[in-house]
């Protein structure tokens, strides 16, 4: 498995640059990848994205679905492109270090 | 009305888009194709090459070969790509199991779907398919080309993919088979810039729609299914590139019963075209059919010695509803018992021929086994017009969505959903009545649901009432 190097700490990830190890992940690991998902700067609504991402995961060990994430941010799927250029899973879930979506993608 | 395009095609021209020369793309001899050997020994694969039907693995050695001779910067992936898949394929062949790794997430920015990430689980045996993405491809409607369109698509496919395809995914998209991560934006962007041309669906959105070959060249069409499955494609496309929805979602359009597109298997909203008025009858090519002057199915059975044909026994006898007759040598239809199986229009499509006044049915809920069994879609819609812009369409499909969205699981097609609520429920939910072509026979068991508001007196009963009658 390859590594990243966030402030010192190698992290590990997959081939798809998703973190393997959700608890290995912190702040700078979000901004580490926004580069990489064609974001410039995190603002507050990529924060309030991200920290409702991890504080679902959390509590349910999955990832929401994206009506309900649009419904409980309040933000529209096409906002959410704009914050998240490569969408809520590739983009939003891997910013906030959740495990990599998976299914009939 | 006729099609109207809403913006112009952009027209190709091979000769300005194409990469390779003409030496590079002949670039073997069959002398040289003989002799040739890939990387790796592929004996089980190598069995497949005999036998009379088209052989996937010589046709992958040409390809193997052909970019062996090509020059390597003349290509942005590893040249090997197909020695190298050959290669896997034939240790899967060895092992009886698959040597890809679970899942991958790759993708192209501002889209959701369109790509499916594939890595090897064996890339040091197999460097060059280490990557092995799959780019799914919006087809035109039917599938008609024009060489020029896939000779640009096939340069640009051995320049940044694999070389290799599927045409076409069971869904209908062109399949790129087989590229590296790095390739995709320069890939999407060659497709749109270049080639006018946007990328599928995959994920839990709308999947590319597809159609019969409708009636650019078939009679028995009753709609026009590609100006329909072009519209709905285009109208939809926020909902095709941005999963948006519970699960996967599928259109299929089917010209008529037939189900050329198997859109009642295989859609979670199947269009069905037909008829409501009578079914067109040329007595006088009935005569002709009966006299042996032209001969039944088109002649598709011709490999076999049937007997001259026998429309009682072919035809008449073999109508589902028994609604045909032959008075005095002319075939009568009794219409309102016909169930438009076509069937004596498929035995004699030149004397017969579907009405006039014609338009779809709509079928919900087809899908797979997973999770719940398999399914075909239910009859729904009897009978809707459609003529462009659908507005009609677009209504009641977005009263679909909007129940699936709101009511759906994680992961629920649509079809289970109706099965979880039960088909009164979406029919509310979609503004239907019920109707008796909505079942094929009614239900057995008597556990009946009642609205409260259905039954005099309501639900709110007091027992001290009711021992007024009733003793303990
Ligand atoms: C005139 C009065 C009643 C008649 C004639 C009657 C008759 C029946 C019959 C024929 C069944 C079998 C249905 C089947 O094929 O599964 C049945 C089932 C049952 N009845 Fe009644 N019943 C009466 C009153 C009641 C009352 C007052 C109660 C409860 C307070 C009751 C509770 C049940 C239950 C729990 C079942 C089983 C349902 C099941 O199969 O899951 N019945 N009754
Ligand atoms: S489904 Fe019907 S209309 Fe479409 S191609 Fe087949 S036979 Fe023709
Ligand atoms: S279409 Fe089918 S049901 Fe109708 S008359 Fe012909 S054979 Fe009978």
């Amino acid at each position: 498995m390859p590594t990243i190097n966030v402030n010192g700490a190698d992290i590990e990830v997959d081939e798809d640059g998703f973190i393997v190890d959700p608890d290995s992940w912190n702040e700078d690991v979000a901004k580490y990848f926004a580069a990489q998902e064609g974001i410039k700067e995190l603002n507050d609504d990529h924060w309030k994205m991200i920290n409702y991402l991890r504080d679902y995961y959390k509590q349910f060990q999955i990832a929401p679905m994206i009506r309900k994430l649009c419904k409980e941010t309040g933000m529209s799927l096409k906002y959410v492109y704009e914050l998240f250029p490569s969408g809520p899973a590739k983009g939003a879930c891997k910013l906030a270090g959740l495990p990599k979506p998976t299914g009939c993608v | 009305m006729a099609f109207e395009p809403k913006r112009e095609e952009k027209a190709l021209k091979y000769e300005e888009l194409r990469i390779y020369t003409d030496e590079e793309l002949k670039n073997y001899s069959e002398e040289e194709l003989k002799n040739f050997k890939i990387k790796h020994e592929t004996p089980a694969l190598d069995e497949l090459e005999k036998g009379p039907w088209p052989s996937f693995v010589a046709d992958a050695k040409r390809e193997a070969l052909h970019r062996k001779k090509l020059d390597a910067d003349r290509m942005m992936t590893d040249k090997d790509a197909v020695d190298d898949l050959l290669g896997q394929l034939q240790l899967s062949f060895d092992h009886g199991e698959t040597h890809w790794k679970h899942g991958g997430i790759v993708g192209v920015f501002g889209y959701g779907g369109g790509i499916i990430g594939r890595y090897s689980d064996v890339p040091e045996k197999f460097p060059a398919v280490a990557h092995f993405h799959t780019i799914r491809v919006n087809q035109p409607a039917s599938k008609f080309y024009n060489t020029d369109y896939l000779r640009s698509l096939c340069d640009l496919w051995e320049y940044r993919g694999s070389g290799l395809m599927n045409l076409h995914g069971s869904t209908g998209d062109i399949i790129l088979l087989g590229t590296t991560t790095e390739q995709l934006e320069p890939i999407f962007k060659d497709l749109t810039h270049v080639m006018d041309t946007d990328l599928g669906g995959s994920g839990s959105n709308l999947r590319t729609p597809s159609c019969c070959i409708g009636k650019a060249r078939c009679e028995w069409s009753c709609y026009d299914t590609q100006a329909m499955c072009y519209e709905l494609t285009q109208y939809y496309q926020d909902e095709l590139h941005r999963p948006a929805f519970p699960y996967k979602f599928k259109f299929k359009f089917d010209g008529c019963p037939n189900g050329c597109v198997a859109s009642i298997a295989r859609s979670d909203m199947s269009f069905i075209g037909t008829w409501k008025d009578e079914i067109r009858i040329d007595q006088e090519a009935v005569k002709a059919y009966m006299a042996g002057d032209i001969v039944p199915n088109g002649g598709a059975h011709k490999g076999r010695d049937w007997g001259k044909f026998d429309i009682r026994k072919e035809v008449i006898n073999l109508c589902p509803t028994k609604c045909m007759s032959l008075e005095d040598g002319t075939l009568k239809i009794d219409n309102e018992n016909c169930t438009r199986c076509m069937h004596c229009i498929n035995v004699m499509p030149r004397a017969l021929k579907p009405g006039l006044d014609t338009g779809v049915s709509i079928l919900f809920g087809a899908k797979a086994p997973i999770l719940e069994g398999a399914q075909m879609a239910t009859l729904t819609i009897p009978f809707m017009k459609v003529e462009p812009p659908y507005d009609n369409l677009k209504e009641l499909i977005e009263k679909v969505w909007e129940f699936w969205m709101e009511e759906g699981k994680n992961r629920e097609r649509l079809g289970e959903l109706i099965q979880r609520f039960g088909l009164p429920k979406f029919l509310e939910a979609i503004g239907v009545p019920p109707a008796p072509q909505m079942v094929r026979a009614p239900r057995s068991n008597p556990y009946i649901f009642w609205k409260e508001e259905d039954v005099p007196g309501g639900w709110d009963r007091k027992i001290e009432d009711y021992r007024k009658i009733h003793k303990r």
